[in-house]
């Protein structure tokens, strides 16, 4: 068990007061960085590094990688309590967590989400400790075929989710237009520009997310008469606690969405994508699926446990290979090289204390997390007694304000207004956002692993089955497709046997 | 806030001739000061290679307390760059915004074409060039470019994937030029960074990446990948060992292994139009002591960067120059934007 011993001493590296001291700062800062919109992880981890460069390595990456957690757990936070998404990783867990806090059981849904994360995480870290060099080579197996059929599926585990697989297919295919707008990294043209120079940087997702979600709800509120819906909710430690009580429930969904999540953050797929599988596997497999969306625990514990696990294991890649697997990531490995640090194949080897230090903080900064976050839950929960003609307003000020900081752009202001008003009318005829904000995410690079394939294999579609990976992830992906169908012919099937006997 | 800034010029004025007065002989000290902070438009994504040097420059500026205003580091990543490059662009005047430029301020106007000329710009200095070298994947057999490429040209054109950071950028332009004096044809697949191309590479989902140093350092010094030969006039000059048995300086350069491709890129500074003299001189001077610091020369060393100060008429002939080299690559690449 040489792992034990390094992680040992790892701990007694990480558990020094200053360590511990920069791991609450670093936890602190990411809370506050996590529950604004537009200021995300790597904006965040990036402003700060430069404050890092007086001090030790292991101190400075202890207090960066902070930030990181206190972000993966705080996005959750707005995406609850206004449906505003702090993170992008937290979109999909709007789609449970809204209708939660609506129905006054915002400390439930905070309560699951901050636990599930909390579990993802611990899963990750695990899985970081004893399996890091045996994991990182299966990142290298990973070519464009990989990638989109990685996409696929994502996609796939989607579509027939849905009330109307036909309006989340128009949704997704909005989607899809919207990530192509910018430069074409594949050709290296301009798209969709129409000559308009404030358009070459594309659209960024985060103004369509806070548009959508954030001032479509609060125009659909001020129509249903300023009341806001969510009722105050009974705020005390026995919330956690009955919570806590429900959870083993979902134990199923907590290894799924956890096993989903170390796969795509070492992949690197990312944590957006996790969090969107993990809520669209979930909807598949659970007993209760046709009731996500309406407030289903299940509905935010996925996503967040999905998010947090692929946040993690992103690390990995960074610490083994030098491939960041998220943005994030590849920020603090800019901060590694400043340090006099080299990531890559040998740092295992060379740097064995800062490894080692890292991995232990992973575990003590997670459960100081938990235990921060937690016990802010009444201090955010107690936001929604506000009236809410106080309150909007000023959610749309910090929707503006996040919209503006992605790009310091005015025009990314209108966009969000624009998006405001067509998150209501979709709302009002009943299409679904989730799709058209999954393919504007992961749109422009499925697109890109698409094209790279194509390119590879000179348009033959036959090498999405060329070796038993890619072929496993596709064929899984188009069941996924398929799924109510074949579900709906096999039924019809067993009818008519039955009928004929 | 004008009448601020005129106040505080005024003031510093009187005080800063009686400064040079004092000290007599003084070296060009700049009389303009930044009055507020000072933003780095980097033109590329966070992480990469001029994220990185950008705040390595602010750590250094702040740790050696070269300048009284801070410095903040601004990503415009948008559209392969051209995002940060429209951006100061349209700054005319502002000299408190300092862009770090690349090739790009040469191919993006060519290719896409981007109302862009770095003469919209006031250039301040050049700080360093980046190499690039051939790599291979270090279990294939290839020792040398001609090896390499000889069996690039035996095969079937379009069998052999060169790997790069995207459509008609540097790497692109290089592989063209390979294909030129081999006669083969590689397939290029554009990833969205020399990272991704480097992993690729070790994956052996691509055959060759034209990655810089810095891209590929760490897969190297694991023996993942193999350098064939670095694309510039000379050896580069660091002589320690970064793998068991090769420092940067042991790798051929690829003109002297019969492969006559020559390339760098700059990493230079430019201002908006528009600023005035004492301002360039100042950012100018603040360049050169930052060049100055161990620290500086310790990443150029770890980067393997080539020490290059430039400033004044002698960037300016070298922009000119450079941007001709490119123009007529990217022209007989055929990568210019049809109208």
């Amino acid at each position: 068990m040489e792992e034990l011993d390094a992680l040992f001493q790892g701990f007694a590296v990480a558990l020094t007061w200053y360590n511990i001291g920069m791991m609450v700062i670093g936890i602190v800062l990411g809370i506050v960085i996590g529950v604004l919109p537009g200021l995300g992880g790597p904006n965040g981890v990036a402003i700060l590094l430069p404050l890092t460069f007086t001090m030790a390595p292991t101190s400075a990456i202890i207090m960066l990688s902070c930030i990181y957690w206190g972000s993966l757990f705080a996005g959750a936070i707005t995406s609850v309590l206004f449906n505003i998404p702090g993170e992008t990783h937290s979109v999909a867990t709007t789609f449970d967590g809204y209708p939660l806090a609506q129905q006054g059981r915002a400390g439930e849904a905070l309560t699951a989400s901050f636990t599930g994360s909390f579990i993802g995480a611990f899963v990750a870290v695990l899985l970081i400790t004893f399996l890091a060099p045996l994991v990182a080579k299966f990142a290298l197996r990973f070519g464009p075929p990989e990638y989109f059929a990685v996409f696929l599926l994502t996609f796939c585990s989607f579509i027939g989710t849905g009330k109307d697989p036909f309006k989340t297919i128009i949704s997704m295919m909005l989607g899809f237009g919207l990530a192509a707008v910018g430069m074409d990294t594949v050709s290296g043209e301009l798209r969709m520009t129409f000559g308009w120079s404030e358009l070459l940087r594309g659209i960024d997702f985060l103004i369509v997310v806070i548009g959508l979600f954030g001032v479509g709800e609060i125009l659909l509120s001020m129509e249903e008469g300023l009341a806001f819906e969510g009722k105050s909710a009974k705020i005390n430690p026995k919330v956690v606690l009955e919570t806590w009580k429900k959870l083993p429930k979902y134990w199923l969904t907590l290894i799924r969405s956890a096993a989903i999540g170390c796969w795509m953050g070492i992949t690197p797929g990312g944590a957006t994508a996790a969090s969107f599988m993990g809520y669209g596997i979930a909807k598949r497999f659970s007993p209760n699926g046709d009731k996500f969306g309406t407030g289903q625990l299940e509905g935010v514990i996925a996503p967040e446990t999905a998010a947090h696990a692929s946040g993690t294991a992103a690390l990995l890649p960074m610490l083994a290979l030098g491939i960041p697997g998220s943005a994030t990531a590849a920020v603090l490995l800019g901060g590694l090289m400043v340090w006099g640090l080299q990531p890559g194949p040998l740092l295992f080897v060379e740097q064995k204390e800062f490894v080692w230090g890292l991995i232990a903080s992973m575990y003590l900064s997670n459960i100081a997390g938990l235990i921060i976050v937690l016990s802010t839950v009444p201090l955010f929960a107690a936001i929604l007694r506000i009236p809410f003609s106080i309150i909007a307003p000023i959610i749309i000020v910090v929707c503006a304000i996040g919209a503006y900081s992605v790009h310091s752009a005015m025009l990314d202001v209108w966009f969000m207004v624009l998006f405001g008003m067509v998150g209501y009318v979709m709302k009002k005829l009943d299409y679904p956002l989730a799709p058209l904000v999954l393919s504007l995410v992961l749109g422009d690079r499925a697109e890109a692993a698409f094209r790279q394939t194509m390119m590879g294999s000179k348009g033959e579609l036959g090498v999405f089955w060329s070796n038993s990976l890619v072929g496993t992830i596709t064929t899984l992906a188009l069941l996924m497709l398929f799924w109510p169908a074949l579900s709906f012919g096999w039924q019809s099937l067993r009818r008519q046997l039955a009928g004929s006997r | 806030m004008l009448r601020t800034i005129l106040k505080v010029s005024k003031k510093s004025l009187p005080f800063s001739a009686a400064f040079l007065a004092c000290i007599g002989a003084a070296p060009a000290l700049a009389e303009w000061q930044p009055t507020k902070a000072v933003e780095i438009v980097v033109p590329a994504g966070a992480g990469g290679a001029s994220d990185q040097m950008a705040r390595m420059i602010q750590g250094i500026v702040v740790k050696h307390q070269l300048m009284k205003q801070p410095i903040i580091v601004v990503n415009k990543s948008g559209a392969s760059g051209a995002e940060g490059i429209m951006d100061v662009k349209d700054a005319k005047g502002d000299p408190h915004k300092l862009m770090v430029a690349f090739s790009a301020i040469y191919t993006l106007p060519v290719a896409v074409g981007l109302p862009f000329n770095w003469r919209d710009l006031n250039p301040v200095a050049m700080i360093a060039l980046d190499e690039f070298l051939l790599w291979v994947n270090s279990e294939t057999s290839y020792k040398t470019p001609k090896e390499y490429l000889a069996a690039v040209k035996a095969a079937v054109p379009g069998t052999f994937k060169m790997g790069g950071t995207g459509s008609k950028r540097e790497d692109h332009i290089i592989t063209v030029a390979l294909d030129k004096i081999n006669g083969s044809k590689f397939t290029y697949i554009p990833y969205k960074s020399g990272g991704e191309a480097a992993t690729q590479l070790v994956g052996k989902h691509i055959d060759s990446n034209v990655n810089n140093p810095s891209e590929n350092i760490a897969q190297w010094r694991a023996g993942q990948v193999r350098a064939l030969c670095v694309f510039s006039e000379n050896h580069m000059v660091y002589k320690e060992k970064i793998t068991k048995d090769q420092s940067w300086a042991d790798i051929p350069t690829c003109r002297e292994s019969g492969v006559d491709v020559v390339y760098q890129m700059l990493r230079g500074f430019f201002l908006p139009s528009g600023t005035s003299k004492d301002q360039v001189a100042f950012y100018a001077d603040l360049l050169k002591k930052v060049v100055a610091t161990p620290e500086w020369k310790d990443y150029l060393a770890k980067q393997a960067l080539k020490d290059t100060y430039l400033t004044g008429a002698d960037y300016v002939k070298f922009l000119e120059q450079d941007e001709a080299f490119h123009n007529k690559l990217m022209n007989e690449a055929g990568f210019a934007h049809k109208k």
